[in-house]
């Protein structure tokens, strides 16, 4: 397998379906449709893709494989891309939600299809990239790039108020990003090289690691995102349009946690250490403060998406833990949040298709006609919330197991997001899907179609199958997890010696 | 002898001009083919330069300097001069205005920005500095009829003659205190502590900063570039800052190296002043051409805080920053020259709603440009900043750089906003379609090199590398 650059390949797939559907040529159904189509052939191949590379990866092995190189920028940057277990992971979490966006949009929207499915196919290409790059240079390149179509996709296609919501989202991301380009550049003249495999092993000078690490946090903690700066979440969710919600909640979001774990625990050990207070302070703000605005939110998207923000927060200090269980488990929480969020979104979406609302107040009783959407609804729910069984469950507990390792009271303040994830999803479930019907308009719903059926029942097997064997992504992360926390746990024994 | 073959192009230059307007006096109706002829000379003066490309040598008593830096810069000159007539398209023809000797001041006025990349002397750029900048009054109030022409004609010119003014007397300081007007002898003659010097040197730097429209000396630029007819606007947005930068780059690194820490806090205040002003005071502007001009504001600093550096790196970002800025203004221009239905320009960026639905491939175009203007990735714009940062953070200029960047973030929500217009806003009604095949060869042409920069981005940098050297 090593004579074909799979890796580049599977980035650059996506690219070629939207070359296709550059030239596709006629009366406007006949593009929305083939388009349609091309756009999935397209998602799918690079499914298989990244199923191809699946089959093809060495568990044991916690070095970077299907590495490639090739100059670029002369003396400078280099093209590189390798993978390990944490990188894969969420690959195959991106090959796998893209596919179901496109689904999703090809029934929801009729107006410029052609032109979202271009934008949903380059987003493709960046996130990918994103979680393939062994060049900070490239990583930053994809980590950017993706600003422009999403933004192209929040205000084209998006609610009433999706221009305020567009320019925030962009300008908040950029704001960010800016201090993490500052600190590359740094790294590149202090440690002259941008190859991750080679900082990685490098030391980076301890009096400026504090300053490069808040470099990268502020891109991260925005893309995160974390307390304060997580407001541009809300206002994007909400005015998306649904699979723009999906690849955003399951997908931008989780770019940020894997650079923690890559970059920010990778390169910058020390400053790792001596922030991780400061992270976990921000990160039970969010659990606890978001949670409870989640409670009051009137709007269906809007809730969903603060408990995006809880559910990062979880994330966040199962990172900076620094232990294989915390670390184990925020990546699992990513994925399962993945999975849980995007499928929430959707379930949002199938009823605002139907009622053109997302008003809370406005729904009651669809139980009553709609049953196995409420299954349906139901599992994803109960998943969200961490019901043992469902993906919700194992990464919940492993980030509590470490955070518990780690300091008493960390985990105690995180247990209280469990509880209060369970008051606000349970008791939106409960207005929207149980009582009397109170809307008219809500007994005139008819029941999930096949369309949506093809989409949420792969995200409903995902999501039980993962809640009862875990291993499934716990062995691919293992040693790339055990890897990185030893590593950690080293520094953090060096540095009480050096106390001592 | 072996002099004047080194300035070929200048005298193949000359002579073209002299012809030409013989040619268009004696012809009547001679607008079309003495456009035509003047595009394809620019391009046949291109491989003339390149003739003499590797040569690095100083002619005339030492006084004209023909090296890679020079030649390269001449090059992108001609580029730009030749394109901002390929995409004038109809416009001339519309606003009536179909005078041949638009082409006989574009000719000028690239001779002149000749004379100022390659002047080792301050009589010699004084000299260039004065032909590019009148050929240019003239150009900006071309349209006769239009008040708006004639007045920024002549508050380009009362302000130019300041600057101008401004900059002999710092010539004629330095010339008291060195005893020379030429660039090697006033290096050696240089001496810090002199006072007159240094206030020579500031003069100088405020006349050059007058044309390239940096802060505090920018004035000018959003009137004149609302005033002036579209593709005037385009030539004073390309060439003369070109030709402008270049001076800046010669003078500054040869004449006044010695006194590198006295100027380098002066550019860095002017950098950081025209990045933060480029990008505020756009915010508010509805105007296109007006946003433009403050777009170029802020561009001219972050080019200058390649040189604010002082260093070679800094040299070689600068020279890239300015060749991406030029083929991302060519690109833009051409678009701001499409608005147009039924005879009229129009240049209020609320024109543009719903742009993406009538032209959705000069959307695209327009967007992807913006999106390089404002520095996001992969386009060439965001290289272009990359290098500049690279270079200040290299000499360990972090304020700059953060400052630089935050700047980079303002003025993102501005070409933001045009965007916002085209994809987000109500439809509008349509404009005429594409005309002439200038405009979609420029604006194609164009639009790729800011799209795919990036499969190649090695090549400008060894260029502009190679050329930065001339200065070690």
């Amino acid at each position: 397998m090593n004579e074909i650059p799979i890796l580049t390949l599977t980035i650059f797939l996506p690219l070629v379906g939207v070359l296709f559907l550059f030239f596709i040529k006629g009366q406007q159904e006949f593009i929305n449709k083939t388009s349609g189509y091309v756009a999935i052939l397209t998602s799918g191949i690079t499914f298989c893709a990244s199923i191809l590379i699946l089959l093809n990866f060495n568990y044991s092995n916690p070095d970077f494989q299907f590495v490639e190189q090739h100059d670029w920028i002369f003396n400078f940057v280099n093209y590189k891309v390798g993978i390990d277990g944490i990188s894969l992971s969420f690959i195959l979490l991106t090959t796998f939600i893209t596919p179901i966006c496109i689904l999703a949009t090809i029934n929801s929207i009729q107006n410029r299809l052609r032109e979202f499915l271009i934008a949903l196919l380059l987003m493709e290409t960046m996130m990918i990239g994103v979680f393939c790059s062994l060049d900070l240079f490239i990583f930053y390149l994809f980590f950017e790039a993706g600003l422009i179509p999403m933004f192209l996709i929040i205000g084209i296609w998006g609610g009433e108020r999706r221009v305020y919501s567009a320019f925030k989202f962009f300008l908040y991301t950029l704001f960010g990003s800016v201090f993490m380009l500052i600190s590359i550049i740094y790294i590149y003249f202090d440690a002259g090289t941008l190859d991750v495999e080679k900082l990685l092993n490098i030391q980076i000078n301890k009096d400026y690691q504090k300053y490069l690490w808040l470099g990268f946090f502020a891109s991260f903690a925005v893309k995160t995102p974390m307390w304060p700066v997580h407001t541009w979440l809300p206002d994007a969710h909400v005015e998306a349009p649904t699979s723009g919600s999906v690849i955003l909640a399951a997908i931008l979001l989780k770019m940020a946690g894997y650079g923690f774990i890559r970059f920010s625990l990778g390169l910058f050990p020390d400053a790792s250490i001596y922030f991780s207070p400061l992270v976990f302070t921000l990160s039970i703000i969010a659990i606890v403060y978001t949670s409870l605005v989640a409670l009051v939110q009137k709007d269906m998207k809007k809730l969903i998406a603060y408990s995006s923000v809880a559910h990062m927060g979880f994330v966040t200090i199962g990172i900076f833990v620094f232990n294989k269980e915390g670390i184990e488990g925020s990546i699992f929480q990513m994925i399962s949040h993945g999975i849980i969020s995007s499928a929430l979104f959707l379930c949002v979406g199938v009823v605002y298709d139907r009622l053109h609302t997302r008003e809370i107040s406005e729904y009651g009783g669809v139980v009553n006609v709609m049953p196995n959407y409420a299954v349906m609804f139901m599992v994803f729910t109960l998943g969200s919330l961490g019901l043992p069984g469902t993906s919700g469950f194992i990464g919940e507990i492993l980030v509590l197991i470490g955070s518990f390792k780690f300091n008493y009271w960390i985990a105690f303040f995180a247990a209280t997001g469990v509880i209060l994830s369970a008051c606000y999803s349970l008791w939106l479930y409960r207005r929207v899907v149980f009582g009397e019907i109170t809307n008219l308009k809500i007994k005139n719903l008819t029941d999930l179609n096949k369309n949506e059926y093809l989409i949420l029942t792969p995200l409903l097997i995902m999501t039980i199958v993962l809640g009862f064997y875990p291993a499934l992504v716990l062995d691919l992360i293992s040693t790339s997890v055990d890897k990185v926390s030893n590593d950690m746990l080293e520094y953090i024994e060096t540095a009480k010696l050096i106390k001592k | 002898m072996i002099d004047f073959q080194n300035i070929l192009p200048e005298i193949f230059l000359t002579f073209l001009l002299l012809f030409l307007l013989v040619l268009g006096v004696y012809l009547k109706n001679s607008f079309l083919l003495i456009k035509k002829f003047t595009i394809l000379s620019l391009i046949i003066c291109i491989p003339i330069v390149y003739l003499n490309f590797d040569n690095q040598i100083l002619i005339f008593n030492n006084n004209y300097s023909i090296n890679i830096f020079s030649n390269l810069l001449k090059i992108v000159i001609l580029i730009s001069s030749a394109f901002s007539l390929i995409f004038t398209g109809q416009y001339l023809k519309r606003a009536k205005i179909e005078k041949f000797e638009y082409m006989i001041l574009i000719l000028s006025s690239t001779l002149g920005m000749f004379v100022m990349v390659s002047a080792n002397n301050l009589i010699g750029l004084y000299l260039g500095i004065e032909l590019q900048s009148l050929s240019l009054y003239v150009l900006s109030s071309i349209d006769r009829n239009s008040l708006k022409s004639s007045e920024s004609g002549v508050k380009y010119f009362v302000l130019g003659a300041l600057s101008s003014g401004l900059f002999l007397y710092g010539c004629s300081l330095i010339y008291g205190f060195t005893g020379s007007t030429n660039y090697l002898i006033i290096n050696e003659n240089f001496s810090v502590d002199n006072l007159g010097l240094i206030f020579g040197l500031v003069f100088i730097i405020v006349g050059l900063a007058f044309k390239i429209s940096a802060v505090p000396f920018h004035m000018w630029t959003p009137d004149v570039y609302e005033g002036s007819p579209t593709p005037v606007t385009a030539f004073f947005a390309l060439a003369p800052k070109v030709a402008g930068m270049g001076a800046f780059i010669q003078i500054l690194f040869v004449a006044f190296s010695e006194a590198l820490t006295e100027w380098k806090s002066i550019i860095i205040f002017i950098s950081i002043a025209s990045m933060v002003l480029g990008s505020v005071a756009a915010i508010g502007q509805t105007n296109i051409k007006r946003l433009m001009a403050y777009s170029s504001i802020g561009h001219m600093g972050y080019a200058l805080a390649g040189i604010a550096t002082g260093t070679l790196a800094g040299i070689s970002a600068t020279l890239t920053y300015i060749f991406i800025y030029v083929v991302m203004n060519v690109a833009a221009f051409t678009c701001i020259l499409f608005f147009s239905r039924d005879k009229i320009y129009y240049e209020d960026i609320r024109d543009l709603g719903g742009l993406s639905k009538n032209h959705p491939l000069i959307s695209a175009c327009f967007c992807l440009i913006l999106f390089s203007l404002a520095g996001i990735p992969p386009l060439a714009g965001f290289f272009a900043k990359f290098y500049i940062f690279k270079a200040v953070i290299e000499s360990e200029m972090y304020v700059l750089a953060i400052i630089g960047l935050l700047s980079s973030v303002v003025s993102a929500f501005y070409y933001l906003r045009v965007i916002k217009i085209m994809y987000f806003d109500k439809e509008k009604e349509k404009f005429d379609d594409i005309s002439g095949l200038g405009m979609k060869f420029s604006l194609l042409v164009s639009s790729a090199l800011i799209l795919f920069y990036f499969i190649g981005p090695s090549f400008l940098i060894n260029l502009s590398d190679i050329a930065s050297r001339v200065f070690n």
